[in-house]
Formats: structure tokens, C-alpha cells, sequence
């Protein structure tokens, strides 16, 4: 048995590129005072985490002072969503949409608990909001949108700027969580409508823990946390000090690299499509084309999804699933039910999310082992009906 | 999350298929979680022949289908009908807690068959 090891799960989380350590660690040695301290160890840092926030502002195209560094996508969610909602202070309506990462989806519930109105918006079958239903949604009381840029799941792509002209116009603010192509896809922030976008480092071969929020000048949430004045009191508490020099590493290289990352990553997201989609009875979930470049999300039919990631990791590849079994919930994915798969569909969906690092030959090798893998899967299922034993 | 057990009863499952000339076939399915399982019997004079099983489910679900057909296979009909779907469990070596609810269900699967072959069917109702 093969001892290789694939790993096809770059949405999930990545490994730190080596650069990206190399310029963490002198802040856990001779660098590591605190940014907030009068004298010179401590004013030295406070210089590297500045010029951290212009690095990440440059490659965003944001001014340095709309930088907030947090701990990372869930709370820089969650600190734009119950931030406005605070800064309001009475109820009010909120827009989202159905697909959204639980970040989101789960603070707009428990915000509709709270007294808000929430409408969260369906998708089609490829999982893209429509702008229609946007406009007719929107009420007087409508404070904020908040719409992903890509889905974490199926890869969609959301019309972010046709959306943030949207809420513009009609003076609404407009929360992006960008956690998944930051560092994917250009971000420009110049040309977007955006007030807020949400980054987590670790998706992009940074550390895990640190993350961004870009919150536009004159746009303003109240502060969730009390005890301290950093990050211009949104943040309050020590700088992670060498998080944030490795997500803006992180960030730097990422952008220098994007154009050609883009390419190559949609050159093995097409090959791989193609040979998955010649076994029988397999769906692509998510649009065809507007999706991140390192997506690939299909459903096996006749096969559990959790029975497929088992047998593809004994084989050495690590992929996702959005079924159930593998959630530690019951049910399926939130996503793949609102691009309307019914239940056993959902249940067989597996997630390769491309990264640094994958090459061809990893693609060759799963697109070796996968027929395989379905094959004595679907040799055992009670739907599947091979030809030799077909009772009809 | 699996012991070495279930995985090797999840790589190399036991008395996987259909039985054409079947006596009974019993099934039991988690709406839940999807998970359907499928069992086979060929029974003689109130002994459980031969067995076979076909499952959709996750890897506990296969695994403890497939030691059940170890289990039961040879025995009568009455000793088979009082394994449970905890004996499979324990027989396996223990299954995480989640998948003890949602696909721990083979046992349940042979007392349909059997059942089944009670009533003087081959198939139940949803069969």
C-alpha cells in the first residue's frame, strides 16, 4: 500500500511557509516587547507591527488605518455583525445569505434571537445570490449586508461588487467575509463597495490565530471587548505580535505570487474535474466557472460521504466531506441542502480544496485511487445496482 | 475516531452482496443521517445458512454490518434474534458515540429479516 501523503484540504487550513516563520521568530526571541510600551524593545516591535498593518493595507489595496488585526476570521465576523448591531442599538434588519461559514450565519441567528430581523437569502443551484432578490429585500430598517465572497464549501464566487454597489446606494453597510480568497483571488479594495472584509492568515499559508479586518474609514461598529486600548480600542487586549508579522508575510507572498498560483491551480482544478466527472453518477456542486480556483466539490451518489474520506485517508489523501458523519452533526451541510441536493446526494459530497504545494502528480495519484475508492463503496450500497446483480 | 478493528471490518467487509435465492431480507435505515442497511438470510431448519448484507452509510455503519454477518452466521434464528446492536458495538471494540445512534443499526436490520421470515415473507413492508 502506497505511504504517500495528499493533502487536498487547503480550505480547512494550510501549512506555514517557511518564509513566514523565518520572519515570526525573532519576535518570540530578541524581539519581544510589547508595542504599547514607552521604551526601546517595545518601540521596535510597535514599528513592526505598523509596518505589518501598511504591508497588509498595500496588498489589499486599503489605507493602513482601515487595518484591524484580530484573531482571526470568526472574530473579525463576529465583531462587524454584533458591532453594528450594537452601534444601532435597537432592532433593525439584516440581510445575509443562506450559505453562509457559521461565523456568520450562526451571530445573524442568534442576532434574530436577539430582536433583529434577519432575511437570509436563497441561492440558486450553483449557490450565487441574486441582486434582485438583494434589492427587494432590502427595508427602511436595513443596517447591514453581509454576503461571502466565495463559499468555504462548493467555491462559489457571490457578485461582491455588483453587491456593494447595491449597498451603497441605498446607504447600507456592507460586510464581506473574505476568508477564502483572501490570498486566492486580488482583492482591491479601491474598486469594491466594501465597509468591512474578514481574512484569517492560516488560509493562506500563515499561522493560525491571527486575521484581519478591514473596516472602511467613517463606517464604525461598537467595540465588543473592553480592557485596553490596542487596535484602536475594536481590538483591545496584547498584539499577537508575531501573528501578525507572519499573516502579513504571508499576505505579501501570497499577492506576489497570486497571478501565477491562479493559474496553475486552475489547471489542476480542471484536470481533476474532468477525471472525477468520468465516474458514472457523479455531480460537480457549484458553478462550473465562478468558483475559487483550488475548489473542487463533487457527490458520489450511492456512496456516503464519510466512508469515502476513510478510504481515500488510509490511502494518504486528506479531503473533506459535507456530509453529516463527518460533522459530528446529523445533518447535512447547510450548503449543499440550499443548492437543493436532497439529502443522500449532499451526504456523498467530498471537498478537494488545492493549495501550495499540490502538484500534478497528486492529482494523478487521487484521480488513480478514486474510481477505486467509489467502486468498492458502491459495490456494497443497496442503491447501486451493478450489472451483475441487477434484479430488474 | 475508528479502532483498528472497525477499520479493518470497514476495508475488508465480510459477506458483502444480495442473495438471490434469499429466504428473507430484513432492513433498517436512519432517516437522519441517510445511513440504509440490507440484510440477506438463507435460512435452514431455524438456522441462520448463509447471510449477506449491503449497506449506505459511513464507516461504522459498514463496519458493524459486517461483523454482524460474523456474528450471526450459523446460529438459530432465536440466539440471533438477541444479539443487539450493542453486542455489534462491543464485539467491534467500541464505535464513537455519535455513531452508536446513527449507524449502529445491522442488528436492527436482521430481526426485519427475520421478522420477515416469521410472517412467512421474504420482504417486509418497504422491501
Amino acid at each position: 500500500m502506497s505511504r504517500r501523503t495528499v493533502y487536498m484540504d487547503h480550505s480547512a487550513t494550510t501549512p506555514v511557509r517557511e518564509e513566514v516563520v523565518e520572519a515570526m521568530l525573532p519576535f518570540y526571541h530578541e524581539l519581544f516587547g510589547n508595542p504599547s510600551s514607552i521604551h526601546a524593545p517595545g518601540r521596535t516591535v510597535r514599528r513592526a507591527v505598523e509596518e505589518a498593518r501598511e504591508k497588509t493595507a498595500l496588498a489589499l489595496g486599503a489605507e493602513p488605518g482601515e487595518i484591524f488585526f484580530t484573531a482571526g476570521g470568526t472574530e473579525s465576523n463576529n465583531i462587524t455583525l454584533r458591532g453594528a448591531a450594537k452601534k444601532r442599538g435597537e432592532p433593525g434588519h439584516i440581510i445575509t445569505s443562506s450559505i453562509e461559514h457559521h461565523a456568520v450565519l450562526d451571530v445573524c441567528s442568534e442576532l434574530a434571537a436577539e430582536g433583529h430581523r434577519v432575511t437570509f437569502l436563497p441561492v440558486d443551484q450553483y449557490g450565487r445570490v441574486s441582486i434582485d432578490q438583494l434589492q427587494e429585500a432590502i427595508t427602511p430598517d436595513t443596517f447591514l449586508i453581509s454576503i461571502m465572497a466565495a463559499n468555504n464549501e462548493i467555491g462559489t464566487l457571490q457578485p461582491i461588487s455588483a453587491i456593494g454597489e447595491v449597498a451603497r446606494e441605498r446607504k447600507i453597510l456592507f460586510h464581506t467575509d473574505a476568508v477564502q480568497i483572501a490570498g486566492q483571488l486580488p482583492i482591491d479594495l479601491k474598486k469594491l463597495n466594501v465597509d468591512f472584509l474578514s481574512l484569517s492568515a492560516h488560509k493562506f499559508n500563515g499561522p493560525k490565530g491571527i486575521g484581519a479586518l478591514y473596516v472602511r474609514k467613517g463606517a464604525k461598529v461598537t467595540p465588543l471587548y473592553s480592557g485596553g486600548g490596542q487596535e484602536r480600542k475594536l481590538r483591545p487586549g496584547t498584539e499577537n505580535v508575531p501573528g501578525i508579522v507572519g499573516l502579513s508575510r504571508a499576505m505579501e507572498l501570497a499577492v506576489a505570487e497570486i497571478k501565477d498560483k491562479k493559474k496553475r491551480l486552475e489547471a489542476l482544478r480542471y484536470k481533476m474535474i474532468t477525471g472525477l466527472m468520468a465516474i458514472d453518477e457523479t455531480i460537480l456542486n457549484g458553478h462550473p466557472e465562478e468558483r475559487l480556483p483550488n475548489n473542487v466539490n463533487v457527490s458520489f451518489k450511492h456512496v456516503e460521504g464519510e466512508a469515502v474520506l476513510l478510504s481515500l485517508d488510509l490511502e494518504g489523501i486528506a479531503a473533506s466531506s459535507g456530509s453529516a458523519c463527518s460533522s459530528g452533526s446529523l445533518d447535512p451541510s447547510h450548503v449543499l441542502r440550499a443548492i437543493g441536493l436532497d439529502h443522500p446526494t449532499a451526504h456523498g459530497s467530498i471537498r478537494f480544496s488545492l493549495g501550495w504545494g499540490n502538484t500534478e502528480e497528486d492529482v494523478d495519484y487521487l484521480l488513480e485511487v478514486i474510481p477505486r475508492v467509489v467502486n468498492n463503496l458502491r459495490r456494497i450500497s443497496p442503491t447501486y445496482r451493478t450489472n451483475g446483480s441487477r434484479k430488474e | 475516531m475508528y479502532n483498528e478493528k472497525v477499520v479493518e471490518h470497514f476495508c475488508n467487509p465480510r459477506n458483502v452482496g444480495e442473495l438471490l435465492e434469499a429466504d428473507a431480507i430484513g432492513e433498517n435505515g436512519s432517516f437522519k443521517c441517510g445511513d440504509t442497511m440490507k440484510i440477506y438470510l438463507k435460512i435452514k431448519d431455524d438456522r441462520i445458512e448463509d447471510i449477506r448484507f449491503q449497506t449506505y452509510g459511513c464507516g461504522a455503519a459498514i463496519a458493524s454490518s459486517s461483523m454482524l454477518t460474523e456474528m450471526v452466521k450459523g446460529l438459530t434464528i432465536d440466539d440471533a434474534l438477541k444479539i443487539t446492536n450493542q453486542d455489534v458495538a462491543d464485539q467491534l471494540g467500541g464505535l464513537p458515540p455519535l455513531k452508536l445512534h446513527c449507524s449502529n443499526l445491522a442488528a436492527d436490520a436482521l430481526h426485519n429479516a427475520i421478522e420477515n421470515f416469521r410472517n412467512g415473507k421474504v420482504h417486509g413492508e418497504s422491501a
